[in-house]
C-alpha cells in the first residue's frame, strides 16, 4: 500500500513538476507546480511526519495562489493565447537536468544505507525538530525578528508617503490623509 | 479522545454534508423570499420556496452549457471540482458527537491545509472562463483571503493552545467543563468572521458580488455551476459545523447524546450565519483589510497570549 502511494506520488510529482516547463500558460504552468508541490507534501506524510507534510500542503497552497497573481501580472503572455516558452537554452539544461538526475538516482540506489538502529521516535517531528535546531533555537528567533524588522524597514523606507504627508506638516492633522480610506473610521 | 468511526462513515460523510448544506440553503431561500416579499407566508408557501435550491440544481443539470471564447476548459473545471472536494476533505476531522472519520493528530492543520485549497479553487475557477467579471471575482477572493487568513489561523491556534493538542478530539475533551467559546471569546468571534469569509459568505461575498454579475461563478454553468456554489455551501456548513469542536464543546452537554448536541450547536451557528447575511451589508474589502491587520490580529494575538498564561499557570 505505501510502496503504491509513493509510486503514485513520485510519478504525479514528478510529471506536474515537468509540465511547468511544457505549459505556455502562466495559470498552468503554477498549479502544475502547486500540484508537484502538494504530492510532495504527500510523501512527507507518507515518510511519517504527517505534520510537516499538512504544513507542506497548507502553506504552498496559500503562496502558490499568492504567486499565480504576480507571475500574471508581470508576464507578458500570462494566458498562453499566443506563442511563447518558458525555458531558455532548452537543449543544454536539459542535458544538465538529466544528467544530474541520473547521478542522484545512482547515488540513492548504489550508496549503502544503514539500517535503522532502535525504535522509530514517538514524534518524528519534534525529533526533526530538535535535531535541526534544538541548540540553535535562541539563535533562529533572533534572526527570525531581524528578518521580520528588515522586512518592516524596508516598507518603510520604500513608501514614498510619510507622517508628514498623513498627518501635516506638525503631525497634528485630526485624520490622517490617505489615498484609501481605511476600516478603523479614518 | 475521539473514537474512529467505522469504514462506512466515509461514504456517509459527503451525503450529510450535502443534506445538511441543502436544508440551510432552503432556510436561506424561505428567508430570501420572505425578505421579498415582506412576510413570511403560510407553511406551504414556505415549504415549496424550501425546495427551491434542490429545483435550481436539477434545472442547471439539464440546462444546455455556456462556453466562452478561449477559455481555459481544465483550469474552470479543476477550480470548480475543488470547491467541494476541498469542503468535503476538511469534514473528515469534524467530530459529530465524539466520532470523527479520522481524528488526525495534526487534525487542526489539516482542516487548515484543506480550507486553503478553496484559495486555489476560487482563483482558478474565475481565470478560467477568460471573463473579466469572473477574473475580478477571483483576484478579490485572494484579497480577501490574505485579510482573514492570519487572525483565522491565529483563532484555531487559540483553541490548539487550550486545549494543548492538535488533534480535534483533545481539543473537545479539554472542552468537558466549560467551552473555550466562553473563556476565548475574541477569539471565536474572529473564527466565526472568517469562517463567513472562507466561504465568501454574508458580508465577505464580494468575489460572488452582485456588482460583477456573480464574480467567480459568473461564467459557470451546468454541472460546473453546480460543483462551485453547491461547494460553497459545503464550504460554510462545514466552517461552522467546525466552531462546535473547536469553541462550543463539540458533543458535550446534558441529557441529549453526543451526536444530538452537535447537529443542534451546528444547527445554531448556521442559522446564526444565514440570519446574519440579511442584516449585514457587503463590506468592502479594502476596508476590511486594514481591520484585519489593525484590530483583529493584534486582538487574536492578546487573547491567544491570555489563553498562553492560563495552559502555562495549569
Amino acid at each position: 500500500m505505501d510502496v503504491a502511494t509513493f509510486c503514485v506520488l513520485a510519478v504525479l510529482a514528478v510529471v506536474s513538476g515537468a509540465m511547468v516547463f511544457r505549459f505556455d500558460s502562466m495559470a498552468r504552468a503554477t498549479f502544475s507546480l502547486l500540484t508537484s508541490l502538494l504530492c510532495v507534501g504527500g510523501l512527507v506524510v507518507l515518510l511519517g511526519l504527517a505534520y510537516l507534510g499538512i504544513v507542506i500542503v497548507l502553506m504552498m497552497t496559500i503562496e502558490m495562489a499568492i504567486m499565480a497573481v504576480f507571475m500574471v501580472m508581470y508576464m507578458m503572455n500570462p494566458a498562453g493565447l499566443m506563442p511563447m516558452t518558458m525555458t531558455h537554452n532548452k537543449k543544454g539544461a536539459a542535458v544538465v537536468c538529466c544528467l544530474l538526475f541520473l547521478l542522484l538516482a545512482a547515488g540513492i540506489l548504489l550508496a549503502p544505507w544503514p539500517a535503522r538502529r532502535g525504535k522509530a521516535p514517538a514524534d518524528p517531528t519534534m525529533e526533526l525538530g530538535m535535531s535541526l535546531m534544538g541548540p540553535q533555537m535562541l539563535t533562529m528567533m533572533t534572526l527570525g525578528m531581524a528578518l521580520f524588522a528588515t522586512i518592516v524597514a524596508t516598507v518603510v523606507l520604500a513608501t514614498r508617503r510619510g507622517r508628514y504627508d498623513r498627518l501635516g506638516d506638525d503631525l497634528r492633522a485630526r485624520h490622517a490623509d490617505d489615498p484609501v480610506r481605511g476600516g478603523v473610521g479614518r | 479522545m475521539a473514537e474512529r468511526a467505522p469504514l462506512w462513515a466515509i461514504f456517509v460523510l459527503p451525503a450529510l454534508l450535502l443534506a445538511v448544506a441543502l436544508v440551510t440553503a432552503g432556510f436561506d431561500a424561505v428567508l430570501a423570499a420572505g425578505a421579498r416579499n415582506g412576510r413570511l407566508g403560510s407553511p406551504r408557501e414556505a415549504a415549496a420556496r424550501a425546495t427551491e435550491p434542490g429545483r435550481e440544481v436539477l434545472r442547471q443539470l439539464v440546462q444546455q452549457p455556456r462556453r466562452t471564447r478561449a477559455s481555459d476548459v481544465p483550469l474552470a473545471r479543476v477550480g470548480a471540482a475543488l470547491l467541494p472536494v476541498a469542503a468535503v476533505l476538511a469534514a473528515v476531522v469534524l467530530p459529530l458527537g465524539f466520532r470523527s472519520v479520522s481524528d488526525l493528530p495534526e487534525g487542526i492543520v489539516w482542516f487548515n491545509a484543506m480550507e486553503a485549497l478553496a484559495w486555489a479553487a476560487v482563483w482558478l475557477a474565475g481565470w478560467g472562463p477568460n471573463s473579466t467579471l469572473s477574473l475580478i471575482g477571483g483576484y478579490r477572493f485572494l484579497a480577501q483571503g490574505l485579510a482573514y487568513e492570519l487572525p483565522h489561523m491565529l483563532a484555531i491556534t487559540t483553541a490548539a493552545l487550550g486545549a494543548e493538542s492538535l488533534r480535534v478530539g483533545d481539543v473537545v475533551d479539554a472542552q468537558a467543563g466549560v467551552w473555550f467559546a466562553v473563556w476565548m471569546p475574541a477569539a471565536f468571534g474572529i473564527y466565526l468572521l472568517s469562517a463567513m469569509a472562507m466561504a465568501f459568505w454574508g458580508p465577505f461575498d464580494q468575489p460572488a458580488g452582485h456588482d460583477v454579475a456573480g464574480g467567480a461563478a459568473s461564467e459557470l454553468s451546468g454541472a460546473d455551476r453546480v460543483l462551485f456554489l453547491g461547494g460553497r455551501w459545503l464550504l460554510l456548513v462545514v466552517a461552522a459545523a467546525f466552531s462546535v469542536p473547536l469553541f462550543m464543546g463539540g458533543g458535550h452537554g446534558p441529557l441529549l447524546p453526543g451526536w444530538a448536541w452537535t447537529v443542534l450547536k451546528t444547527a445554531a451557528v448556521l442559522a446564526f450565519l444565514v440570519w446574519a447575511r440579511r442584516r449585514v451589508p457587503t463590506l468592502r474589502m479594502d476596508r476590511y483589510l486594514e481591520l484585519a491587520w489593525v484590530v483583529l490580529t493584534p486582538l487574536a494575538i492578546a487573547q491567544a497570549l491570555v489563553v498562553a498564561v492560563v495552559v502555562l499557570n495549569r
